[in-house]
């Protein structure tokens, strides 16, 4: 469990990261945290020649909210979410998440950014960030592009950022009152990735009435995938029980799961069914008393 | 609980902070991969992706033009000096490394030697091995197929079967089986599991070709043993027994997984003795788990029959075992299935019939114990299961039905069905006090009232009786060397001491524990006895420690070694204090003169005085060796209790409570003992919910790395609750019994029994363990609870 | 490939190396340095055994190159005892009966000096998922619950840190 040799570059700004990526292109790959690159090295699963780490540069792991938006840097730790007040305050949601992803020593060193640009339908932010309809910003020689996070994620681990650029940004609009957000997993032991789990995002009008809703699935399809056809019943609509239960069964129904160690496809639909209408019904709660 | 010497002494029954202790917490814990010596070189090793495949070709050139790269073992070099080979403990063999065939995924290939770690790493990923894939046997079921490949001609086999074992009356089972009102059946598969120690294994391979003496350092629980084995396997090359010396260092969790000789150790010392230099093996987690030896991997057909008022009336249990490609299990030479025969249980009657085939499969070689006494885990399982099967069948409550049927504490010593002689029990009172603990009725009530409103909760009780400590020389013995073990002290002039013992700590706290014994025996303080083990070039001859084999066996060495030092100082008593022996008598630490308290001699005075004015005629010094042949195994017993709450959507399952009641005799240390009750009970949760290792059709291992093998966490393992009842053993010097392995066996069938609990009401009598929430949805989807989307 | 010069501030001490940009942090404080109290358990970052503090916070060392450890502050289990006075939390391993083997107890004791200091007064649930990331496979985690409560009360009633060497003037040493 030894990684193939490399070399290593550790760029102090994302232009010379930017400019490093240019100059070795495919033969570079970007390091972050390290906690789904490092364990593919040492399986010798990825063998890079060489090693782009951008953990140095400085700057970058702010969580702020600013312009209408809750603004995250690509290296902002998943402990920092953990930890931060604001988070804490406003959204349950990334909270929710951010406390279940693998376990607390890995998320001192993973990132958001990383956590994202991996592709992976199986990490749990893509769903979260889908639910909440986030803009990813990404850096590259041509200058800041932001990318909606529906056109972020392309196939399997396939992402829209290019050779050349880096995910430096995440922005989730600022929730309106009347919101709320929750997170359900399903894991087999702490630290696995989920067997399944359903990030919700939606805000309650006072009349009982959903006016926007996100629903992101994790890993039951081969990118990360939103339940469309859920959070399309519940728009618009008073949020009933029997309403919610229907928009369950449509996640289950539309989600895309592969049988392995966690479970058969049909007990994986099952459990997006359960898990979304728990989550619709914890950020409704959330939305009530936020 | 009996403790009867004051604290700065500590003998047996105080809580004493573990000796051990000090290293560990401040990072100086000496373990294998922590040794360093001079010229060392590193070993890695080549593993084959199939499970079943001729070698056509090794190709070593690009490994050996890497700088550092010193060498590239296979099996052709060794086969040179027939070292290609090595005997299991079952008398099978087993390949070091293989001169033409792999039969297991992920089986050892070809070694390389480098100058470093990371070189050695490298040189493995530039070996390029030609296989030519054949078809593997991976379900044992179909390994006595007609049309099945004969995986080991060169055993002069003509089929795939290693042995038939049998014990018991077939005939009277047969007929009470016919005439009983009631039998119940069911097949009951124990998977393959691993002890997944945090310490993988390893060695340092150390040839000292001026002296010509090997040292060899491994994570080994039996060092003496291994010696002898190395001896018997490599004296031909000139490896002749006291040329040897093997030592355990601090040991990172043992659990059976490190009494077997992997090929590694072997191919380690061949390399360091044609290079002349040291040479480390240090297997990381996926060669550990993928590798090393199993544990369980039993198929059973139980059969229980009773009359119609649940007394059980005789039991029938037939077992395929898979043993993979060689039947490399870890067990008494004389007990191919190990203890399994305990597996008539803490009930009374007299007829049962038991008999196991075991057959080769392309998968790693094993059968090691998973910290339990050689498969008794399988068969406490098998008779907990199927008492709750027989519950279910007549319609009692399944605490009432074990009342009904336990052997009662006056029938002790009691002479089971199957020939073992229990030594004591009362295991009615262990599970009482299990029940009351937990609040039994008002469980069943609150379950009662759940079931109403279709909630799940189930409630289980496993009540267990293990068989410990081999063992009496008369039945037990590895490879021919019998299951004795051993304690040497030496008393120095100043009356503190040194002991030795044949058995090795794995974190079981021998270096705490024996010393409360000899401080018991002594009335030295424990404190200041220092305890040694795992060094065979110190330690007098023992056969290890597994099997909770360690208190039973050198614990009771070391009572009677010091026996025999008190004998001495009751000479020297008598004769410092100018009376006959017959006037002294013993307390705590002194000899006094019966009727005049005031004239005594410490043990200290007496020691001393054995060094500088010991009675002409005698021996000078204080020291005394004893080994110690048990003349009967130990019988630990207990009852435990589980509360389960089942989600009805997802079949995940949470432990609520956990009560376990423990009896393992007298206690030397109970903070010791509870602690080893805890560690067994989450290695008891983790196969019953989480752990299997799990092989594809073409043999491949799917979860072999910690990703997916599931050791439980603190958030999975719940708090458990702990208590206990003391009945001492008989025949132990000491009254004690062994504890560390009671959880493990105990705790499965409790958990099993409180989630099958909460689906009984369905029609379910029986899960498979590991059970996951997958198993129980696809059985509430059966049931038609939940419904598919 | 070429090495890189790093230099990290080890249990107070300052000491620099030249290393291949491959080798582990795990490795580099096991062999470069020879502090062997940090141990290596599965390789894929499950089981903790090598956790360490990395400014303050713990991680796997297994899965962090030592060239990002580069200016770094590090503690590891040997820099837990100021002299003979030994931490909290290994006092309360050892009061608590926390650990049998030891193998996985430096790890835990560095995960749990991170846990405390930044939450010094946590429930048995939160300690419980404070560890999640470190298995052990001795002592069915009872007792190391009630070791870090032991620690924690201690830590808040003696005011002691829960981490050292957060702030030190470091003497360079060459390793």
């Amino acid at each position: 469990m030894i990684p193939q040799a490399f070399d290593y570059e550790s760029p102090a700004t994302v232009g010379e990261a930017i400019a490093l990526l240019q100059r070795y292109g495919s033969d570079a790959k970007i390091l972050s945290g390290g906690h789904s690159l490092i364990p593919m090295m040492k399986l010798r699963l990825a063998t890079p020649e060489r090693i782009i780490d951008i953990s140095g540069i400085k700057g970058l792991d702010y969580i702020r909210e600013e312009d209408g938006f809750l603004k995250i840097g690509a290296l902002a730790k998943e402990s920092a979410l953990e930890e931060s007040a604001l988070i804490a305050r406003k959204y349950p949601l990334l909270l929710d998440a951010a406390k279940m992803i693998a376990d607390p020593s890995v998320r001192n060193r993973a990132t958001v950014g990383g956590n994202l640009a991996h592709g992976d339908a199986a990490n749990d932010h893509p769903a979260v960030m889908l639910a909440y309809r986030a803009e990813i910003i990404a850096t590259g020689p041509r200058g800041q592009r932001t990318i909606p996070i529906d056109e972020f994620f392309l196939g399997f681990f396939m992402t829209a950022l290019e050779p050349d650029e880096i995910l430096t940004e995440i922005r989730i609009p600022i929730p309106p009152a009347g919101s709320g957000g929750a997170y359900k997993k399903m894991e087999r032991k702490v630290g696995d990735y989920a067997t399944a789990a359903t990030a919700v995002q939606l805000t309650v009008d006072g009349n009982g009435v959903c006016r926007h809703i996100g629903i992101g699935l994790t890993n039951v399809s081969a990118a990360p995938m939103r339940a469309q056809r859920s959070e399309d019943a519940l728009r618009d609509q008073r949020l009933s029980d029997e309403l919610i239960k229907q928009a369950a069964v449509m996640a289950g129904q539309d989600c895309d799961p592969n049988p392995d160690l966690r479970g058969s496809i049909e007990y994986k639909r099952s459990v997006v069914k359960t898990l979304t209408e728990r989550a619709i019904k914890t950020a409704i709660e959330r939305a009530m008393n936020a | 609980m009996f403790c009867n010497t004051p604290k700065e002494i500590s003998g047996m029954g105080h809580g004493m902070k573990r000796k051990e202790d000090a290293r560990f917490i401040q990072g100086k814990g000496h373990y294998v991969d922590d040794i360093k010596l001079p010229g060392m070189l590193y070993m890695d090793i080549v593993r084959s992706p199939y499970a079943y495949a001729k070698i056509k070709k090794i190709d070593a050139s690009r490994a050996l033009a890497i700088p550092g790269v010193l060498a590239v073992i296979t099996g052709r070099d060794l086969e040179k000096y027939n070292l290609h080979w090595m005997p299991t403990l079952m008398s099978d063999t087993q390949m070091v490394l293989p001169t033409d065939t792999v039969m297991y995924y992920s089986q050892e290939v070809c070694a390389i030697i480098a100058t470093e770690r990371y070189i050695a790493a490298d040189g493995v990923a530039a070996v390029e091995v030609e296989y030519e894939p054949m078809k593997p046997i991976v379900d044992p079921h179909k390994s006595m197929d007609p049309n099945a490949p004969i995986l080991r001609p060169d055993k002069g086999k003509t089929d795939n079967h290693i042995w038939h074992w049998e014990v018991g009356d077939r005939n009277a089972t047969d007929r009470v089986m016919a005439n009983a009102d009631i039998v119940v059946k069911e097949q009951i598969y124990i998977p393959r599991i691993h002890v997944a120690s945090i310490e993988t294994c390893g060695c340092v391979a150390s040839f000292d070709p001026v002296e010509g003496k090997l040292t060899m350092y491994m994570t080994t629980q039996a060092p003496h043993a291994i010696r002898t084995v190395v001896a018997l396997v490599a004296g031909h090359v000139g490896l002749s027994e006291e040329k040897i010396r093997v030592v355990s260092p601090d040991i990172g969790g043992g659990f059976g997984g490190k009494v077997p000789v992997y090929p590694g150790y072997v191919i380690a010392i061949a390399a360091s003795v044609l290079i002349g230099k040291p040479v480390k093996w240090i297997e990381d987690r996926m060669e550990n788990l993928q590798a090393d030896s199993f544990a369980r991997d039993y198929h059973m057909s139980c059969e229980l029959a009773a009359n119609k008022d649940g007394r059980i009336q005789a039991l029938r249990i037939k077992t395929l075992a898979d043993h993979g490609y060689t039947d490399a299990a870890a067990n008494p030479s004389k007990f191919p299935a190990g203890m399994f025969s305990i597996v008539t249980g803490s009930y009374d009657y007299n007829t049962a019939f038991t008999e196991m085939d075991a057959v080769y499969t392309n998968k790693a070689p094993g059968g090691v114990a998973y910290r339990c006494s050689f498969r008794v885990t399988e068969a406490v399982h098998a008779i907990e299961r199927m008492v709750d099967v027989l519950a279910m069948k007549v319609g009692k409550d399944p605490a009432q039905l074990r009342m009904e049927n336990f052997i009662k504490k006056d029938q002790f010593p009691y002479k089971s069905a199957l020939g073992w002689e229990y030594d004591s029990g009362d295991y009615h009172a262990a599970l009482k006090k299990a029940m009351d603990i937990i609040g039994y009725d008002a469980l069943r009530r609150e379950q009662a009232e759940k079931r109403q409103r279709g909630e799940l909760m189930g409630i289980g009780i496993s009540s267990f009786t293990e068989i410990v400590g081999a063992g009496p020389s008369r039945h037990f013995d590895i490879l021919g060397i019998k299951m004795f073990d051993s304690c040497e002290i030496r008393v120095h002039p100043t009356g503190k001491a040194i002991a030795r013992l044949g058995t090795k700590s794995q974190g079981q706290g021998h270096e705490t524990t024996y010393a409360q014994i000899i401080a018991q025996e002594l009335g030295i303080p424990a404190e200041h006895i220092q305890i040694e083990e795992g060094d065979t070039d110190t330690a007098p001859y023992g056969l290890g420690t597994y099997a909770s084999r360690s208190t039973p066996t050198a614990g009771a060495a070391a009572a009677i070694a010091a026996r025999k030092l008190r004998d001495k100082a009751r000479k020297i008593a008598a004769y410092l204090l100018e009376v006959s022996e017959e006037d002294l008598e013993w307390d705590v630490n002194k000899f006094f003169v019966k009727g005049a308290p005031e004239k005594a001699k410490t043990i200290q005075e007496i020691v001393f005085a054995s060094y500088t004015n010991h009675p002409l005629g005698m021996e000078a010094g204080f020291e005394a060796t004893h080994y110690y042949d048990p003349p009967n195994l130990t019988f630990p017993f207990g009852s435990y209790i589980c509360v389960v709450d089942i989600d009805k959507e997802t079949g995940e399952i949470k432990i609520r409570r956990f009560v376990a009641v423990d009896d393992c005799g007298n206690i030397i240390n109970p903070m010791i003992v509870e602690g080893q009750i805890h560690g067994g009970l989450t290695q008891g949760l983790a196969p019953a919910m989480f752990e299997e290792l799990i092989y594809d059709e073409d043999g491949n291992m799917l979860n072999g790395s910690l990703m997916d093998y599931l050791v439980p966490t603190a958030v999975e393992s719940p708090k458990w609750e702990t208590d206990k009842t003391i009945t001492p053993c008989p025949h132990h010097p000491i009254g004690a019994k062994g504890v560390g392995e009671s959880p493990t066996v105990g705790a499965p069938p409790a958990i099993a029994n409180a989630i099958v609990d909460a689906l009984s009401h369905l029609g379910v009598t029986h899960i498979d363990i590991p059970i996951t929430p997958q198993k129980v949805w696809n059985i509430l989807r059966e049931k038609g609870m939940v419904e598919t989307v | 490939m070429s090495t890189k010069k790093i230099t990290v501030t080890i249990n107070g001490e300052t000491r620099s190396a030249e290393v291949e940009p491959r080798l582990l942090l795990v490795h580099f404080i096991r062999e470069n340095l020879s502090l062997t109290g940090t141990h290596i358990g599965c390789d894929t970052s499950n089981c903790g055994a090598c956790t360490v503090l990395l400014d303050g916070r713990s991680v796997k060392s297994c899965t962090v190159l030592a060239v990002q450890a580069d200016g770094k502050n590090i503690v590891t289990i040997e820099g837990m005892a100021q002299g003979a006075q030994l931490h909290p939390l290994q006092e309360g391993f050892k009061e608590e009966h926390g650990l049998q083997c030891g193998f996985c107890t430096p790890g835990m004791i560095m995960r749990a000096a991170d846990l405390l200091a930044h939450n010094p007064n946590p429930t048995e649930e939160e300690i419980r998922w404070g560890i999640s990331g470190n298995l052990c496979r001795c002592t069915g985690y009872n007792n190391i619950v009630k070791a870090i409560q032991y620690a924690a009360e201690k830590i808040r009633d003696t005011g002691r840190e829960s981490i050292p060497f957060t702030t030190h003037h470091p003497t360079e040493t060459t390793a």
